[in-house]
């Protein structure tokens, strides 16, 4: 169970991710016949519900730059996934490669230690 | 999470700022000691920042039909102790709100309270209490990074609702609205998080035994939690 704990752990990630695509279901068209997206983002639902409660409020300020187009927001979120998680697979790589030196070089020292005792 | 830009009126904004300044410093601070003392912990630290910079860039569909991200800030917090993710949420809070026009300067502030002090405070308090009842090392990490991504995403709804009292209901009623797109979305997110800390660290506590014990996360007769 142990070896496989981190298996399951990402299989349930999966599960978590994948299950609300099936179980959401499209909100049918309203009377104009327009579509509500689904899936959108939270924060932009914040921003709709700020605008519910208080109508009159302007924001005063305004991104510096912003993205093109979602197309380009996506290549930035990618790259963003990508630095983290190269970063991290470097890392754990790194570690892996490092204890197996160390148990190599402990098996080496016992066996020399064990020549040396039966040379005494 | 991500307020956006222009979205909290000056005084707030201006305030949030305030708040959040001392832990920024006060974080720099710790890590640099930490550095200090023991500098081969340099690359941990950027593992801490890479697993943030990961996991806030992964927005998941949720059950409410939106989509939102955890925050990966839980195992910075527990490596480093939970003011050290206050610079390091601040770096990626920085990326997305300059690159990606995602949060924002002004709600600079205000974003990093909720996500890289309340979540990191809550994680190592969780996990202490956790601990102290005699929890797994895993289930405590668990909870503690679950419960951190949660509250970060319950201070959102509590700034905006102080922001934006309800005109009937006051901060009550406005909080209940803002928490029903945020807190609830996030229920099956924070679990995701919590599940992905627990992988990280299991990781780490397989190849880096001896780190985790300097930083007395794991006992010695535990390494193989």
């Amino acid at each position: 169970m142990k070896r496989h704990q981190n298996l399951l752990l990402l299989i349930a990630v999966v599960l978590l991710a994948a299950l609300p695509l099936w179980l959401v279901q499209k909100p049918a068209p309203d009377a104009e016949g327009k579509v509500t997206e689904i899936f959108a983002g939270a924060d932009n639902k914040a921003k709709d519900l700020i605008g519910v409660i208080a109508p009159d409020y302007r924001p005063w300020f305004e991104p510096i730059l912003e993205p093109a187009s979602g197309e380009i927001s996506s290549l930035l979120f990618a790259l963003q996934a990508a630095l983290g998680a190269g970063f991290i697979g470097y890392y754990l790589g790194a570690s892996l490669t490092r204890e197996k030196m160390r148990r190599e070089m402990a098996k080496q020292m016992a066996q020399e230690q064990e020549k040396q005792t039966r040379a005494d | 999470m991500h307020i956006m830009e222009g979205f909290l009126p000056v005084e707030h904004a201006v305030g949030w700022t305030l708040a959040s300044a001392p832990f920024v410093a006060w974080g720099l601070h710790s890590i640099k000691k930490r550095i200090d003392e023991q500098p081969e912990q340099r690359m941990l630290l950027g593992v801490a920042a890479a697993f943030s910079f990961v996991l806030s860039a992964l927005k998941l569909p949720s059950v409410t039909g939106s989509c939102s991200h955890p925050t990966g800030t839980g195992l910075g917090a527990l490596l480093f102790g939970p003011a050290a993710m206050a610079p390091i949420g601040a770096v990626v809070l920085l990326f997305q709100a300059l690159l990606l026009a995602h949060g924002g300067l002004t709600t600079l502030g205000a974003n990093l309270f909720s996500m890289a002090i309340v979540g990191p405070f809550v994680a190592v308090g969780i996990f202490r209490l956790a601990r102290g009842l005699k929890l797994s090392f895993a289930i405590s990490v668990f909870l503690a990074a679950s419960l951190a991504d949660l509250m970060t995403y319950v201070t959102t709804s509590a700034q905006l609702a102080w922001a934006f009292p309800d005109p009937l209901g006051g901060f009550t009623a406005s909080f209940a609205k803002f928490a029903s797109i945020f807190a609830i979305t996030q229920i099956p997110l924070a679990i995701s998080e919590g599940l992905l800390t627990v992988v990280i660290f299991n990781a780490l506590a397989r190849f880096n035994p001896q780190e985790l014990r300097d930083m007395k996360l794991l006992p010695t007769n535990e390494a193989r939690a």
